[in-house]
Formats: structure tokens, sequence, C-alpha cells
């Protein structure tokens, strides 16, 4: 093959990769303004503003979902980084006997599929009164999450230089001006990264919603999912775009923190 | 006064000699509660996450083991029964379940493995416009499977956008003419949707592998006159074979347990497992629920099974 050619196969492999993401957003985008768009016409044949207006109401059904999806995925947020802030510093920077052990349970989750466990979990949380309520709701989204939190701060702390602290506190500073000071500054891309994760992942999820929820919590992609079965597309396509605000804004930033242009960030990636 | 201060001067030098960093004192031996503290530090730390994991994920688990064994104290069941296994590994649309979802799990881990390491080739080098294109690369893979679900919905429907160009190109009259893609008995509309989320985050860790080995050892290999394919063969395929494996086991694992991609692309019979398992669930019939929980400690059993069976595969390699 000579070179000429193989420049213009990666060159069409590029554009190929373009086109393939974004295909699946444009019908999304044109269907949140449609009307009406029968078959068999390419364009809408009339547009509107109905889908939006109707998400951005507050009396319509959409907004309590999506103030729910927001509660709950920030309380996991909150709850997840609470809890993979000591585990992530406990596998990043320390060796202990049974790590390995730990690290495999922790990532157990990533692999076997939430499915049994919820089944489980569904008929625990019946008798404990969690079912159905926005509380049990967080708790069992704590599952997907709290593996990828962890496994974000656990690699920010194996980057992490501990003898700033000691520095710090061979200069007298007390353990919160230690962790105000020293360890959140240096960890603060990782956590920006770990939460928008945590977010995004209770934002996304929707079986464990249906089923602990018991449709008396709706969310986002449980509205999202009714209305793409009962074929309103214009509601579905809008609700769609909204629903991956929070994947735009963690690309948006991780593109800044992830490609080093950050100092904070680029001290501990280069040690 | 002058003597005292040689005193702590001679100490200060003895101490040097015992303990070779400077300016460390010797400390009186702590308390009990503080070294017990210390010993328990790291489990401490350690305990919230892991309560989070063996409460809640494991102890579903057990709950749905038991449950799947005929153990439901709710409704004043407490013998153990294999009834529902024996009821399942007899039922025909088991099998035809099992067989899409390993089809669904294979074709679309293996395309977007193909893809991923295709596309990640065409990205490794600089060229105009990489930043643009490396961060489309990634654009969607924070998206959620129900948009991308979505995506595929409205594409390619039978009066979705692909079958509309179809018809101005002439190549159909009505929707019905256009090849099912979605509720199909290949799961066409399924894969599509797995292989466009997925080969993307393949490839995004094929090509940080490619980035981090370098231009080094294939120049090692040109200058020893390996041709285009000899680089490849002898050295890109084995810099990326850790990474396509680890992350392809992620994908194939997702893919055979997850559910709602199959739940609104697929068509209602034959089902993938976790489809299936779920209409179980929500069975009004009280005697579904020990086939359901079974089904998903099936599935997830197979899982396991699979993976362990893949990573002996790999290590041999």
């Amino acid at each position: 093959m000579n070179s000429r050619l193989y420049n213009s196969l990666l060159w069409s492999i590029r554009l190929a990769i373009v086109v393939g993401v974004l295909i699946l957003f444009v019908p999304l985008v044109v269907w949140s303004f449609s009307r009406s768009w029968y078959f068999p016409n390419l364009v809408p044949t009339a547009y509107s503003w109905r889908a939006w207006s109707y998400i951005f109401d507050p009396t319509s059904r959409v907004w309590p979902a999506l103030v729910n999806s927001f509660v709950i995925a920030t309380a996991v947020t909150l709850f997840s980084i609470l809890i993979g802030l000591p585990a992530g510093r406990a596998l990043g920077l320390h060796q202990f006997r049974g790590k390995t052990l730990v690290e495999f349970l922790i990532l157990m989750p990533t692999i076997v599929p939430v499915l049994a466990a919820a089944f489980g979990i569904h008929v625990m949380f019946i008798r404990y009164g969690l079912s159905d309520s926005l509380l049990g709701v967080v708790l069992v989204h704590l599952i997907p999450v709290t593996p990828y939190v962890v496994l974000i701060l656990s690699s920010i702390f194996a980057n992490y230089n501990i003898e700033y602290e000691e520095q710090a506190r061979s200069l007298g500073a007390r353990p919160w001006q230690l962790f105000l000071y020293i360890t959140l500054p240096a960890i603060f891309p990782g956590l920006v990264v770990g939460s928008l994760f945590a977010f995004i992942i209770s934002w996304s999820q929707y079986l464990l919603t249906l089923l602990i929820g018991g449709g008396q919590v709706p969310t986002l992609p449980v509205m999202l999912f009714a209305f793409a079965t009962s074929g309103d597309y214009a509601l579905t396509a809008a609700l769609s775009l909204v629903f991956i605000g929070p994947a735009l804004l963690l690309l948006l930033l991780t593109a800044r923190y992830l490609t080093g242009e950050n100092a904070a960030l680029g001290q501990y990636v280069k040690q | 006064m002058g003597r005292e201060r040689l005193t702590a001067l001679e100490l200060e030098l003895e101490s040097e000699l015992d303990y070779p960093q400077v300016g460390v004192r010797p400390q009186a031996p702590r308390p009990l509660w503080s070294r017990t503290l210390r010993r328990l530090k790291i489990p401490l730390m350690l305990l919230p996450a892991l309560l989070v994991i063996v409460l809640l994920f494991g102890g579903g688990l057990v709950s749905a083991l038991l449950q799947s064994l005929g153990y439901m104290p709710i409704i004043g069941r407490h013998e153990f029964t294999l009834d529902a296994y024996r009821h399942i590994f007899r039922d025909p649309v088991f099998y035809r379940s099992l067989g899409l979802t390993l089809w669904i799990s294979l074709v679309s881990t293996s395309t977007a493995v193909v893809l991923a390491v295709i596309s990640a080739l065409a990205l490794r080098r600089p060229f105009r416009g990489k930043r643009f294109v490396s961060f489309i690369y990634q654009l969607n893979i924070p998206i959620p499977h129900l948009v991308g679900a979505i995506g595929i919905l409205l594409l390619f429907s039978q009066s979705g956008f692909l079958a509309r160009l179809a018809y101005f190109g002439g190549l159909i009259q009505q929707p019905s003419d256009f090849p099912a893609l979605v509720y199909d008995p290949y799961a066409l509309g399924i894969i599509l949707e797995y292989v466009w989320k997925t080969t993307f985050f393949i490839g995004v860790i094929v090509l940080s592998a490619l980035q981090a080995a370098g231009d080094e050892y294939e120049n090692v290999a040109r200058t020893l006159g390996a041709n285009r394919w000899q680089r490849l063969r002898y050295v890109i395929v084995p810099t990326i074979t850790p990474a396509v494996l680890s992350s392809s086991i992620l994908v194939f694992a997702f893919t055979f347990g997850s559910f709602e991609v199959p739940y609104l692309l697929g068509q209602r019979f034959p089902s993938a497992l976790p489809v299936l398992a779920y209409r179980q669930y929500v069975n009004p019939d009280l005697n579904a629920r020990p086939e359901a929980m079974a089904l998903s400690i099936v599935i997830s059993v197979i899982i396991t099974l699979l993976i362990l069976l893949y990573m002996k595969l790999a290590k041999r390699e």
C-alpha cells in the first residue's frame, strides 16, 4: 500500500468517526423542534417549540422528574465522595494486607450485573420501608457509583505526594488545615471528575430506579422511557437532549483537566 | 545553665547517632488507644466503601440467591428447593434467550473491538484537526445508553431517517419494505447501539496504550526492515493486547447483563436474559418470583464463568 493511499484511508476513517458519533444526535435535535414529520419526509413539515416549552413548564409532568433526578444525583454524588475519599486515600497511598481482595470487592459491581443484587435489595428494602422512597433510590444508586469514585480517587492519590502534608504538619498545621490547604487543592481536579462521574452514573440509572422507586420516584430516565415507548418523538428527543446535558458538561471539564493543561494535576501526573 | 545547655547538646548528638534523621526526637510510647486507632486507620478508611459493596451489593446477591432457592419468609416459605432452577433449565424459552444474549454480546463486543482498533490507529499520530476529532471521539462515552437507543430508534426504525432516505433513493415504497433493524430477530438495533457506545470506550483505552508506548519500537522495527504489516503484527498488536482484553471484558459483561437497550429495542420474543428476568420479576404471580431470582443469579454466574475463562485464555496468550 503506498503512503498516499494509506493517508487517504486514515482521513476517511477520521471522517467516519466524526460522522458515526454525530449521526445519532442529528435526529434528536431535529425531532425536538418538529411538529409534524411523517414518513417519507426528510425534514419536518412543521416546526414548533412545544416539546421544549413543555419540558421547562413547572406544571408539566417532566418538571418533578427533573427535580427528582437532580436531587438524587446530587445526594449520590455527595455520599459517594464522602465514601470514596477515605477509601481512595487508603488504596492509593497505603500498602496493606488484603489490598488485592479489597480492590477486587470494590470492582465487583462493575463486572457482575447489578440486576440480581437489585432484585434481592428490593425485597430487603420493602422490609425496612426503604422501597418507593427517595432515600432507597439514593442508597441503591451508590452501588454502581462507588466503584468508579473509589477508582478515580485512588488513582489520584497514587500520584499524590504525601511529603507536602508532612511539611505542613511539621510547620504546625492542624488536620483540617492539612485537608483544606494541602490535600484538597492537590486532588481537586480528580474530585471534580469523580463527582461528575458519580452524578452522571446516578443520573443515568433506569432499572435500579424503576425497581426500588417502584414508580413512586419518577426520574428523567423513567419518564424518557415512557415517552419513547408512547411514540411522542418530539418530546422524547427534547428530553433526551436535556438528559445528556451533564454528560456534555463532564466532557468539557475533563477535556480541560485531563489533557495536562491544568497545573495542579499536571504537577502530580508528571511525577 | 551552661552545663545544662551542654547536656542538651550532648543528648541531641547522641540521639542523632541512634536516629539518623535530623530533628526527630525519640518519642514516648503512644497510649494503647492511639496505637489501636492507628492499626484500625486503614480498615476504618475502607469501611464506608466496603459497607456499600458488601452490605448492599453482596447482601442483595445473597437475598436474591436465597429467594431463588424458594426461601421467602415474607410469604411463609422457609424450605429450600431447586425447583426454580429445574424449571428454568427445562424451559426452551431460557435457551433461546441465552442464545440471543450471547449473540448480542459476542457480535457487539467483537465488532466494537475491530472498529476501536482501526479508529485508534487512525488517531494516534498528530494531524490537522486532531483536537476536534479526539473530542468527538470521546463525546458519546458519557452519553446514557437510553439516549443511544432512542437515537437508533429514530434513525433505523422502519419509518426512521434511513428508511426515508431509502424511499428517496427509490429503494422502498413504504416503511414495511425497509428491513427491520429494530425489534428484529437478529437484534441488530441492540447491537448497533452497543457498537456505537462501546467502540469509543475501547478505542480511548487502546489509544492511550498506543500513545504511552510511543513510536520507538516501531522505528526500531522499521530500521530493521519490517514492513507495515509486520510492524502491525509484531509491534502494535502486542502493545494493545492488554488494553483490548481488559476493556472488552468490561464491554462483554456489560452487554450481557444490561437491561434497558434490549428492553427498548428488542422484539418481545425471544428477549435478552435480563429482560426475561425482569418480566418474570414483575409478574404478579408470586410463583414467578423465585424464577426471576434464579434467572438473575444464572446471568451473574454465566458472566463470572465467561470472564474467568476469558482471563485464563488471555493469560495463556
